[in-house]
């Protein structure tokens, strides 16, 4: 319908294992929020105010009716069910959001690799097209299920939520979900997740918090990517670190590189505190089974 | 770019409206957009007249109020004006503002027939 965000055809292709399943395709529409909407808690409408109002001049059949919705409110509430989704199994889900080519998919394959021996990991994939993502980290050893947003600049909720069930991660593991690469449209989108990673990397500009802040000011860590370069360029790790709290004073960061290891270990301990917390306060109801393909 | 989501949002929000309550046209659409808010005002304006063509809102108005930014300096506790996230405390200087309004993104109200 759109050529210019969105509201494209959106497939998931969910691959268990690395066996790919045939029928597993789903063709899916964001369009088709609008069907099963929420109900307008405000209604009964409030009609009793009378015709248009003054800054509705010329339309004598109009009245004005007080809605007072967040246009974000159904995503927000669908963000909200995957979070009680991934509360209730111990689940620690991280939403990793950066511009294209900043070295998310290689850092999670050496996070998925460090962590092999301590927990399960699971990767939800968002990209326009292709499965590369998802089979680079099938290859690191952990199961990923590919989201294709068509022309979508962006993970939703309830993309994720569909992607939940099928991919159907263990209790009390780690769920990494790679974000389209974007440094502006994921900010607005809540996932469910229980933090945004934003990761820059060195051979970006060090403005780019400046020039993209609603997503700094969204990330409460930030990973600094591929600083084994830094030798080789001009870029000032202080001032970008400056403008990055400049954007959000309490947003920690930590320095990295994907390719030797350096900085990992507090990336790891990181991502151990969140993995830790998120068992501890589960809140697992007696009995839970878990919905395994839908 | 993520303004034809949010367009789509907002047709969500108008349609299921107008099926509770009962009126057949939307004529204008009021929305309040934030200073600090992730919201392109002309692209979304551009994705407003798209998804809402066929429906109930097919060419309704679009007015857009602006809602001014604000935050609490963390520096010197003022609240201050800000108009946008990397600003300034303008009493102290200090960049550890932290927004409390403008981060607003609603449909405010309808004009129906």
């Amino acid at each position: 319908m759109c050529s210019v965000c969105g509201c494209g055809e959106v497939q998931f292709r969910p691959v268990a294992d690395g066996a790919r399943a045939q029928s597993a395709t789903v063709g899916w529409r964001p369009a088709a929020v609008t069907a099963n909407a929420a109900p307008v808690a405000e209604l009964p409408l409030d009609f009793g105010s009378g015709p248009a109002r003054a800054h509705a001049p010329g339309l004598s059949q109009g009245q004005m009716v007080r809605i007072e919705q967040d246009i974000l409110g159904y995503n927000d509430r669908l963000a909200s069910a995957n979070r009680a989704w991934l509360a209730a199994r111990g689940i620690f889900a991280l939403n990793l959001v950066s511009s294209p080519g900043s070295g998310k998919t290689t850092l999670l394959c050496r996070t998925i690799r460090a962590l092999a021996d301590e927990c399960p990991v699971t990767v939800v994939e968002g990209d326009q097209q292709t499965e590369f993502d998802a089979e680079r980290i099938r290859a690191s050893g952990a199961r990923a299920l590919q989201i294709n947003t068509g022309k979508g600049c962006h993970l939703d909720a309830q993309m994720v939520g569909r992607a939940l069930p099928i991919l159907a991660p263990a209790d009390d593991s780690l769920l990494l979900i790679e974000n389209v690469g974007n440094l502006v449209c994921p900010a607005a989108f809540d996932l469910g997740e229980a933090h945004k990673v934003v990761i820059l990397s060195v051979t970006e500009g060090e403005d780019k918090p400046l020039k993209y802040p609603d997503m700094f000011a969204a990330a409460d860590l930030m990973l600094l990517n591929k600083v084994d370069l830094l030798p080789h360029l001009s870029f000032d790790v202080d001032k970008a670190e400056a403008f990055a709290r400049r954007v959000n004073p309490a947003l920690q960061i930590i320095r990295v590189s994907a390719t030797t290891g350096e900085g990992f270990e507090p990336w790891l301990a990181w991502v151990r505190l969140g993995l830790e917390r998120a068992t501890v306060g589960a809140t697992r109801p007696t009995g839970l089974t878990r919905m395994a393909g839908g | 770019m993520h303004e034809m989501s949010l367009a789509e949002g907002i047709r969500s929000i108008v349609e299921s409206a107008a099926r509770d309550g009962g009126f057949s046209r939307v004529t204008r659409v009021v929305l309040e957009i934030g200073a600090l808010s992730a919201v392109e005002k002309d692209a979304l304006r551009f994705c407003f007249d798209a998804v809402m063509r066929g429906t109930v809102a097919g060419g309704a108005v679009v007015e857009m109020i602006d809602l001014p930014g604000a935050g609490l300096c963390v520096q010197c506790g003022r609240n201050v004006p800000i108009a946008a996230r990397y600003d300034a405390c303008p009493a102290c200087g200090s960049y550890r503002v932290q927004p409390t309004a403008g981060m607003e993104m609603r449909v405010r109200e309808l004009e129906v027939e």
